[in-house]
């Protein structure tokens, strides 16, 4: 079974935000951004700008009928800057416009009298002015402390990961109709249809009955249109509730990468005790987050940040203390692994350190500590169903790990000019929104009389392939042909008060939704069969579409049976509601039992390094993954591809670049390298380990979306296994990403340092 | 009046000459399928096909371009194609969207229709049907979801299907295969009536308006209809204070809103400005041949038999489908890899003003300082020439970047010798990205005259060289970065001219 909706992709005719017919009328609308990081707003001048050709009306702070409040989780982030700005590219104004065109002509006739204040960009100063945005949260096991007492041997260390542009190909955007009762339609290009809709309701001063989100479909969102599509929905909704016009706010790439967060930089300070036998005995490490301007989603990143940040390994003393650090940039937001792979980033460089300071394999601290069945995590939930061991175990031995190190040997010796490196990277991801509340959706299912299905739900379609599943799954429990069924757009006035596209666990609550909607449509058809065809309740199945009493075809099929229930006025409408079972956490003890289940996993990484030009490739990626019992491999092996290779890109090429002034440097696709065809692993294996599944996954096949970025690690690591293979015994910084220019610095430490003498 | 097929339909239209394709075909056609990613060229989205008539217009020869960096004057008597019009009616897919499918190469979607446009175009090409060749027409997409692996298996499949395709009359196999509706077929005879019809209109038709002036410059117009495809009709044609405007790629990125604004002169069309010859001991090109051309050229293959691995490295399919040798050279970035590469060829430009005599000016010399060049605004560069290497020369391009491909170098370099008796007696050496302008380092080629290929005259070279550039920091890297990178890029010239020699001697 492929994913479903390619067949129109390859055609053309999905529709996307940009794609939906323009009603007449339409005002197009342009946002007016601020121009500097962080002042006093003392006033705009719109004078020039409002007679400009075409323009209709500019709207500002004082326009919104509402709140001007769209922070998520902490109220502190304005639609429309007021009396202050504190980041480039903070929507100041909107102009609205007959063409879009117009609107951005006008743009630059705004004038803003600001007053500039000083700009923090770095999250460490921001933390020693004590710019934070939530307090510090701190996740403790055992007593680390005393246990580096009792340590062979204990390494400190600064381990940096940098930012990640979402680069979703379809930018942000929203179309907003007026409605007749004096609300308003939104379609919107946003992973949180149900947080466009409560915004919206805030900005403008009306119920949320009286907002509707539509979303069709997304052209990629990758976290980045989780809280951040939020905005833009409701500045277009507030053009056409103010102007009772359609208003279409579609932002072009470079407004779109000025103006919208990223995954959070972070700096980190590490402390790793291990004993004689390379037992990790205690880890102590402080986290920075760089959070940018306002709240976003950053306390509930940090939060994901510390469930991981032992990463796949059994710790017995942790202390892990997180700071969410205000600075001026843009509001850093969900992406893809959600503050897991940066905590994942500190372990691994804190096991890499110990391993390159005592002289033997990262590989030989990192098997020796997998976690084992009944483990606790720092937050004292038991690893259940572990598979940390047999996926490194199966990585290794399927993909000749011991063969392939003695290759790199071989080839290291034989080459001066190319290097190569070697290195494991396994992941262990929890599943479930950590905010126990939103482990909850529902489905509404329709069965039309001529026996075709049509199915709501809270899951947003952005090529995760999650509308497939959903359909599989009604497929599979209905006893039909997946061709009956049709997915719906998703719509906040069929499934109310969802939780956004996120967590990975989209399919897992939608799925079980839809499932128990279709398990109560097909017992009441059933009871209705055994009525209406005289058989016995007892052993009646419907399999293809046949309704089988007792294995043998009772003389109906699926069409007659359905339209036979509507003549007895049976109901052929299900509206299920599913929260997952068995999650709870408690921040004020920080343990508790967050996750329906972990997700687990190993990948063996090559890489070669050009020691002149200080480029590189990324040669194999060899993957050995816990996907359960997947009910469609097709989507899945793409999950982990597409996932792996994301990684890599953010642990190698891509860059988020801002200078000291807070303005973005890589701010376009030609100065923000995404990986292309190119640079992509020539090897990239996906095995599927023989793993159960567990019963809070959807027909026992795991959550799929985010764990897989984390194999991108493994790049990292192998790489700077390569550069070691050239210098020896140098000590590297542990900073990512490792971009040719850092490669090359690695090589030649020496010269960088000459260099920069000569240039000042 | 710009005229072209859409698909299968005649289009004539009034929108401005230097206006995107893509904006044409999206808002004024309300072709949705063609998607806008980026609109700099960078992501592939918006991929269409350009066709033009070669071969006397018996075939049209099509190339992917992406339609963001298309001025839509330079599609005037062409045949444009987006995805809608090789969808097969009845919902059935070609074989390049059935390969997408099965190999699950499309997640989300947004990117598809562009890696269908690109490999729709690879196979009415004529290329030969490798992995290699497949893969390649597919460099200038970006997609953010799949990481690629199922659009590599896409591309497997592909090329199997395409070993079947005959070397002549393809269009009727490719037909036959439904890769392409049936109207292609019609196309060479359907866009030469348009573009008779077209120049029928052009001509001079005193009696019919007063503009005879505007029909007396379409009628002097080399091809006969270059100089009416400004699109604004009212006598506002474009005259030598107008904008040149050649492949669009760079011009479209940074100026589109002005430019379209305005009449422009358009160059990619202009006949004799394409093109490649031999002429004495000199290299001659038409100043809008493209990458694409230099890359296909058997003469410039023969003298730089790496040029492939060399252009490989320069944008993408599609881009050096569009980009021209001469647009690159008087965008003058100080960055330009086909500027590097000709300085390092000793490449001379012919600048005329319009309806003037041409001087010509070594191509180093045409830069000021910062985007400033030695040219007057009513001049254009039309021809472009070099001394043809001899064979024995020795000659390499070196480009890093963060991405090795489709991306802006950090540091590029080219390097010319010419030896005798072991003995350096001519040498050019270029760099880019190391100082305001794409230099050609004078000092650093006079030092290597008269001393053997060996470590110390390339760390005496290095010396020199450093002397010579004044880097800058900025998001293609930091100055220590780029003087560290330009001293390897040295190094691996001579590591390629002199392949005894060794890295360790070097340091």
């Amino acid at each position: 079974m492929n994913h479903l909706d390619p067949q129109r992709h390859v055609r053309g005719e999905s529709q996307y935000l940009d794609d939906v017919p323009e009603q007449q009328g339409t005002l197009f609308a342009a946002v007016y951004e601020s121009p500097l990081a962080h002042g006093v707003l003392n006033g705009l001048d719109l004078s020039a700008a409002q007679r400009s050709p075409g323009v209709v009306r500019i709207l500002t702070a004082q326009d919104i009928p509402g709140r001007n409040q769209i922070g998520g989780i902490v109220p502190d982030e304005p639609l429309l800057a007021e009396g202050h700005v504190h980041f480039r590219g903070q929507p100041v104004a909107l102009v609205l416009a007959r063409t879009e065109q117009q609107a951005h002509a006008a743009l630059k006739l705004i004038q803003a009298d600001i007053e500039p204040l000083p700009v923090i960009t770095d999250p460490r100063q921001a933390a020693a002015q004590g710019e934070l945005i939530v307090p510090p949260r701190t996740f403790r096991i055992g007593d680390s402390a005393g246990a580096f007492a009792g340590c062979a041997h204990v390494f400190e260390g600064v381990a940096e990961s940098g930012g990640q542009e979402h680069l979703y190909i379809e930018t942000q955007g929203a179309y907003a109709f007026p409605t007749e009762l004096g609300g308003v339609k939104i379609i919107s290009s946003t992973q949180g249809p149900t947080a466009v809709q409560r915004h919206c309701a805030v900005v403008l001063g009306i119920g949320m009955h009286q907002i509707e989100v539509d979303v069709t479909r997304l052209g990629g969102g990758f976290g980045g249109k989780e809280d951040q599509a939020t905005p833009w929905g409701c500045l277009a909704a507030l053009g056409a509730f103010l102007t009772k016009r359609p208003v279409k706010l579609v932002l072009d790439r470079m407004a779109d990468m000025r103006m919208t967060g990223k995954r959070h930089p972070y700096s980190s300070d590490f402390k790793i005790g291990l004993d004689q036998d390379l037992k990790i005995l205690a880890y102590e490490v402080t986290y920075y987050q760089n959070a940018g301007a306002a709240a976003d989603l950053s306390p509930a990143v940090l939060e994901r940040t510390l469930f991981h940040t032992t990463n796949a390994y059994c710790i017995p003393n942790v202390t892990a203390a997180a700071n969410s650090c205000r600075t001026n940039l843009p509001p850093n937001t969900a992406f893809r692994g959600f503050g897991g792979p940066q905590g994942m980033f500190v372990i691994e460089s804190a096991i890499t350190k110990a391993a390159e300071a005592l002289g033997v394999l990262p590989s030989e601290i990192q098997r020796r500590n997998l976690l084992r069945e009944g483990d606790l995590f720092p937050y004292r939930q038991p690893a259940e169903g572990c598979h940390a061991e047999q996926a490194w175990d199966t990585a290794a031995e399927l993909f000749d790990l011991d063969g392939q190190r003695a290759a790199v040997a071989k080839f290291n010796q034989d080459n001066q000019l190319f290097k190569k490196g070697v290195a494991m990277m396994p992941i262990c991801f929890g599943i479930s929104f950590t905010k126990t509340f939103m482990n909850q959706t529902r489905a509404l299912v329709h069965i039309y009389t001529d026996g075709s299905v049509g199915i709501s739900t809270g899951a947003v379609e952005m090529g995760q392939g999650v509308n497939t599943k959903i359909a599989q799954v009604a497929a599979r429990t209905l006893g039909i042909s997946i061709n009956r069924i049709k997915i719906e757009s998703t719509n906040t006035t069929r499934v109310a008060n969802t939780s956004p596209s996120a967590a990975s666990a989209t399919a897992d609550l939608n799925g079980k939704a839809t499932e128990l909607a279709c398990l109560a449509l097909r017992e009441r058809l059933l009871r209705h069969a055994s009525t209406e065809f005289a058989v016995d309740y007892e052993g009646i199945i419907i399999e293809n579409e046949q309704v089988l009493a007792a294995g043998i075809p009772a003389e109906t099929t699926w069409e007659k049976l359905v339209s036979s229930a509507f003549v007895r006025r049976v109901a052929l409408t299900e509206n299920a509601h599913y929260a997952t079972p068995g999650v709870h956490f408690d921040a004020s003890t920080e343990s508790g039992h967050p996750f329906a289940y972990h997700v687990y996993g190993t990948a063996l990484t090559t890489a070669t390094v050009d020691c002149l030009r200080g480029t590189y490739t990324i040669d194999s990626v060899q993957i050995a993954h816990d996907f359960g019992q997947s009910f469609n491999p097709a989507i899945d092996r793409g999950q982990i591809e597409g996932g792996a290779v994301q990684g890599i890109g953010w642990m190698t090429l891509e860059e988020v670049s801002y200078n000291n002034e807070g303005r973005l440097l890589s701010n376009s696709l030609n100065s923000y390298k995404i990986p292309d065809l190119y640079s992509v692993p020539a090897v990239l294996d996906v095995h599927f380990l023989d793993t159960p599944g567990h019963p809070n996954a959807i027909l026992r096949a795991k959550a799929v979306g985010e764990p897989p970025l984390m194999y991108g690690i493994g790049a990292y690591f192998a790489l700077r296994d390569a550069v070691r293979a050239f210098r020896p015994g140098t000590a590297l910084p542990l900073v990512a990403p490792l971009t040719p220019e850092r490669v090359l610095g690695a090589l030649y430490p020496e010269f960088v340092t000459v260099g920069q003498l000569a240039a000042s | 009046m710009i005229t072209f097929f859409l698909n299968d339909q005649p289009i004539h239209t009034t929108e401005p000459a230097a206006s995107s394709l893509l904006d044409f075909v999206r808002y004024h056609e309300h072709l949705m399928g063609t998607k806008i990613g980026c609109r700099e060229g960078d992501c592939g989205a918006c991929t269409v096909l350009v066709g033009e008539p070669v071969e006397g217009g018996q075939r049209i020869s099509y190339q992917s371009m992406t339609s963001c960096l298309t001025p839509l004057g330079n599609v005037h008597g062409k045949h444009v194609v987006t995805v809608e019009g090789i969808n097969q009616a009845g919902g059935q897919l070609t074989p390049v969207q059935q390969a997408i499918v099965e190999n699950n190469g499309s997640q989300c979607g947004f990117c598809t229709p562009g890696f269908v446009m690109s490999l729709t175009g690879h196979s009415l090409s004529d290329k030969p049907a490798t992995e290699t060749n497949t893969c390649a027409a597919i460099d200038g997409n970006i997609c953010r979801c799949t990481g690629y692996k199922s659009l590599e298996r896409a591309a497997a499949a592909l090329t199997a299907e395409l070993a079947a395709r005959p070397t002549t009359d393809s269009v009727k196999w490719l037909r036959e295969k439904q890769f392409v509706p049936a109207y292609f077929e019609e196309m060479p005879a359907r866009l030469a009536a348009l573009r008779a019809e077209t120049a029928a209109a052009e001509a001079p038709t005193p009696a019919a308006n007063g503009h005879a002036v505007n029909g007396s410059t379409a009628s002097t117009s080399p091809n006969g209809h270059a100089q009416s495809q400004n699109g604004h009709a009212n006598g506002h044609f474009p005259h030598a204070t107008h904008p040149l405007l050649s492949g669009g790629t760079d011009l479209l990125v940074q100026r589109l809103d002005e430019l379209r604004q305005q009449p422009v002169r358009l160059l990619f069309d202009q006949s004799g400005r394409r093109g490649l010859r031999q002429q004495g001991g000199r290299v001659v090109l038409g100043a809008a041949t493209t990458a694409s051309q230099l890359l296909e050229s058997e003469l410039m293959r023969g003298l730089l038999p790496r040029l492939p691995d060399y252009l490989k490295l320069v944008s993408s399919t599609p881009i050096r489908n569009m980009g021209t040798v001469a647009g690159n050279f008087v965008n003058a970035s100080p960055i330009g890899d086909l500027t590097i590469l000709f300085l390092a060829l000793g490449a001379e430009v012919t600048l005329a003003a319009a309806g003037g005599v041409g001087r010509v000016l070594p191509l180093a010399e045409l830069y000021l300082g910062y985007k400033k060049l030695a040219k007057a605004a009513d001049e254009q560069v039309t021809e472009i020439s070099f001394p043809a290497p001899l064979s024995g020369d020795l000659f390499n391009f070196e480009k890093v970047s963060k991405r090795t491909h489709l991306d802006i170098a950090s540091v590029n370099t080219a390097a010319w010798l010419r030896l005798e008796n072991g003995l350096i007696t001519a040498a050019r050496l270029s760099a880019g990205g190391v100082g305001p302008v794409p230099l050609l380092l004078r000092r650093t080629g006079e030092y290597l005259l008269g001393r053997e290929l060996s470590a110390d005259t390339v760390a005496g070279a290095n010396e020199v060289m450093q002397a010579e550039i004044s880097p800058i920091g900025d998001v293609r890297g930091t100055a220590a970065y780029k003087r560290l990178l330009l001293r390897q890029l040295l190094f691996a010239h001579f590591l390629r001219f002199a392949p005894a020699m060794s890295l360790a001697e070097l340091m």
